[in-house]
């Protein structure tokens, strides 16, 4: 090919920029394929909708007297409910501060082959007044 | 009376800014000298009022007013003074409020600090802050007045300020990250006064840099902030979550520091022109996407207050015209200013492009995994939440060229060189850089981990690069004065060698340990030992405390004694975890109460943090740097005639 320097310096550039783009690209798609948690609620989890052995999240309400603290770990049993089905987890460690019964809860985990949730992490948000607009979304039909 | 008074300060304030954001512009065009110097005192009228506004707010939370509504909502009687002071940003109204007494000081001080600038230049500066703060005070005015009354049925007690929100990192981390987000507002006016005058030359950059540089300086203030208020406060013991509010800060960061290495490009070299305008509309823009993000409440977050539809959409409509104006102007009037001068493949100006081209690329990114939820929402395609795993996978193998480059650029000469010569002069900061690295982890550890040696490889190649710069400069010149010159960014990039290592070796080697514990057991954590002594209850101003003591040793040598403590606030009946930290320049070692189990047994997080300190000492750093630059370039500038080009 006949360039000249300028031409040849501008196409090496442009290559670069495009290599940079297209390396942060495939990198932000494999990532994301990887990392998103699909939000779903406990009565898509009944009703079979959530894959086994993928990381995802469950929202709903801490069903009033589930909870169970294991007496010699920090292992604890909780069912989370949208008033219409309910969904077994399971955790080990230490519950957020606003962790209550009858309470809002995103649990983050996978569906064990039992049918119970294996969570590696709950959240509670900081506001007593605050429900995860997730969870609100999906309550408002079982309220009606 | 005074709320009131507040109230009609803020509205005058707002003339004040029409006139400002109107007759200075059409002055510029017609070259009426009268118009163009109301600029000036239109902005000083205008700060004056808006201060005015802030000064009946903040006497109405020390006078306990709770017949306005915004006080009664975040103030309480027994609140503690400073908090009272800082409740006034601690929700949305406040902040807002916030925002627009930073832009108007912003504006007065380019007002202030701008001899070499031609007053119809300055003029049209000044009328483009002015449009921004028309715009940010009608929102105030419209949709979020602080100073709404709760009559007739005043409250006797407050609703208390969120306890998260109690804290010192609290009092001075919005106003800093305020004064960065809104600093890029200058720069934003600058850029678009060059594409209205179709004209964009050296001195252009010359001006804008400082502000760009102080604007930078503030955010990375707000942001080390911001880290090691989360750090103390949210007691996960995390410096950097990658939550959307989180990334909405980082975002202009990105940006920003792309724009003030492509500014110096500009300056010396003419080239990068349309680039770098395009770099100051982009940082503002991420500013205002910011704001929209927190303050609309589309995002659910510790800082997400208002779920007022309204407001959401007022700021997207404000967002739409800023950016979509700015940007329209950029596609007409680019052309006009374009030209730059040679530059070969390997130079400086290359390598300031590579460093441009990937901030950019890891700002876009993070901004993907950040909007792609509220994307996939808005489009009813379902909820979905994008984890830290996504920003970590993309953001460290990014990082990694950008952190080398770092090394090389600096050292690069301007138009061409040829590349032995860039071999000569880095062969053997190379070398220094593996064997330090290696050999003192060796030595330390006993162990190589791969991505730990790779961290400190990286960081000890910016240190030793950027300090042989510094002692060549001294030798050859046999004197300090030319170092002030490239002070500033000695100090800065040392920050990010600093803040490498600090996330390199926490992130390796921290220990972390989720326990159950009882009074008088021990437990490991790392290489100290943490008993539990002591627990008893500890009245407060505004709360009530459970203070867990613990006694920390290592091999038997007592190191410190540990309160830890779950405080639970009278007024709104908020459990807060208050972390216990022992900080230290090579560790923290840190304590947050889980929740009781038994009388005498509490679940409890007990983490070792190693370096953990050298995060925010990196911040610092680079916040020093910063001044340095400033305070070395405002005496530059006031030093040079106006026509100079150097």
């Amino acid at each position: 090919m006949n360039l000249n320097p300028i031409h040849r310096r501008r196409l090496t550039l442009i290559l670069i920029i495009i290599i940079a783009v297209a390396v942060a690209t495939a990198l932000a798609l494999y990532a994301l394929q990887q990392n998103i948690n699909l939000f779903y609620s406990p009565s898509q989890v009944a009703a079979g909708q959530v894959p086994v052995n993928h990381a995802f999240r469950l929202g709903g309400i801490v069903q009033a007297g589930s909870v169970k603290h294991a007496p010699d770990s920090l292992q604890v049993v909780f069912t989370v409910t949208d008033n219409k089905k309910s969904v077994l987890v399971n955790y080990t460690g230490i519950l957020p501060d606003l962790f209550r019964e009858g309470q809002a809860v995103v649990v983050e985990g996978k569906l064990t082959t039992q049918g119970t949730l294996q969570a590696d992490q709950v959240l509670a948000k900081h506001d007593e007044k605050y429900m995860p607009a997730a969870v609100k979304a999906m309550l408002k039909p079982a309220v009606k | 009376m005074l709320p009131e008074i507040g109230h009609f300060a803020l509205i005058i304030a707002f003339c004040f800014a029409l006139i400002q954001a109107i007759f200075p512009l059409i002055g510029s065009y017609r070259n009426q000298t009268f118009c163009i110097q109301l600029a000036k005192p239109a902005a000083l009228g205008q700060l004056l009022f808006i201060l005015i506004s802030v000064g009946c707010l903040i006497s109405a939370f020390i006078t306990n007013d709770f017949s306005v509504q915004y006080v009664a909502q975040n103030s309480n009687t027994q609140l503690p003074l400073p908090y009272k002071i800082a409740a006034l940003w601690g929700a949305h109204e406040g902040s807002l409020l916030l925002w627009v007494t930073i832009l108007s000081l912003w504006t007065n001080a380019v007002a202030c600090w701008s001899k070499p600038i031609p007053a119809a230049i300055l003029a049209r500066v000044i009328s483009i802050l002015g449009i921004l703060s028309t715009g940010f005070l009608l929102f105030l005015l419209l949709t979020s007045n602080p100073f709404k009354r709760l009559l007739p049925d005043i409250p006797v007690q407050g609703a208390d300020l969120n306890p998260l929100l109690q804290d010192p990192g609290l009092v001075i981390h919005p106003p800093m990250l305020y004064m960065g987000y809104v600093g890029f507002a200058v720069a934003f006016a600058f850029a678009v006064t060059a594409l209205l005058n179709g004209r964009l030359d050296t001195a252009w950059a010359r001006w804008t840099r400082p502000w760009a540089i102080a604007a930078w300086s503030f955010l990375t203030a707000g942001i080390t902030l911001g880290s090691w208020w989360a750090y103390r406060e949210l007691g996960w013991g995390g410096w950097w979550f990658w939550d959307p509010v989180e990334n909405a800060s980082f975002l202009p960061w990105l940006t920003g520091t792309a724009l003030i290495h492509s500014l110096i490009v500009v300056e010396k070299r003419s080239s990068f022109k349309g680039w770098t305008i395009l770099l100051a509309i982009c940082a503002f823009s991420l500013s205002l996407l910011g704001t929209f993000l927190v303050r609309s409440g589309v995002l659910v977050s510790v800082h997400a207050f208002a779920n007022d539809p309204a407001r959401g959409a007022f700021l997207l409509q404000f967002l739409t015209v800023v950016i979509g104006a700015s940007l329209l102007l950029y596609a007409i009037r680019a052309p006009v200013i374009r030209g730059g001068s040679y530059f070969a493949l390997l130079s400086r100006e290359t390598f300031l492009l590579i460093n441009n081209v990937l901030l950019m690329v890891i700002m876009a990114t993070i901004l993907l995994g950040t909007l792609y939820p509220l994307i996939l929402d808005g489009l009813n395609l379902g909820k979905i939440s994008v984890g830290p795993p996504y920003f970590n996978a993309v953001f460290v193998p990014l990082i990694i060229p950008l952190l080398i480059f770092m090394g090389i650029g600096p050292v690069s000469y301007w138009r061409e060189m040829n590349s032995l010569m860039l071999i000569k002069r880095l062969w053997l900061p190379f070398i220094c850089a593996v064997l330090l690295a290696v050999i003192l982890l060796y030595v330390s550890t006993g162990q190589l981990p791969w991505q730990v040696a790779l961290g400190l490889i990286l960081a000890c190649w910016i240190i030793l690069t950027t300090m042989q710069l510094l002692l060549n400069q001294i030798i050859k010149r046999k004197n300090f004065s030319f170092v002030r010159h490239i002070l500033g960014m000695t100090l800065a990039h040392l920050g990010i060698a600093i803040c490498v290592i600090g996330i390199t070796l926490t992130s390796y080697y921290k220990a972390e340990r989720d326990v159950k514990i009882s009074l008088g057991d021990t437990v490991q954590v790392g290489p100290y030992d943490f008993r539990f002594v002591n627990i008893n209850n500890l009245p407060g101003p505004n709360y009530q405390a459970i203070d867990a003591e613990f006694a920390v040793s290592q091999a038997g040598q007592a190191v410190s004694t540990l309160h830890a403590q779950k405080r639970i606030y009278t007024a709104d009946q908020i459990t807060m975890t208050e972390a216990a930290i022992d900080a230290g320049i090579w560790r923290d070692l840190y304590i947050a109460l889980g929740e009781p189990l038994t009388d005498t047994t509490w679940s409890v997080r007990i983490y070792y943090k190693p370096f953990v300190r050298w995060i925010w000492l990196g911040g610092i750093l680079m916040v020093l740097g910063g001044i340095a630059a400033v305070s070395q370039r405002s005496k530059l500038i006031c030093r040079q005639p106006t026509n100079s080009h150097y």
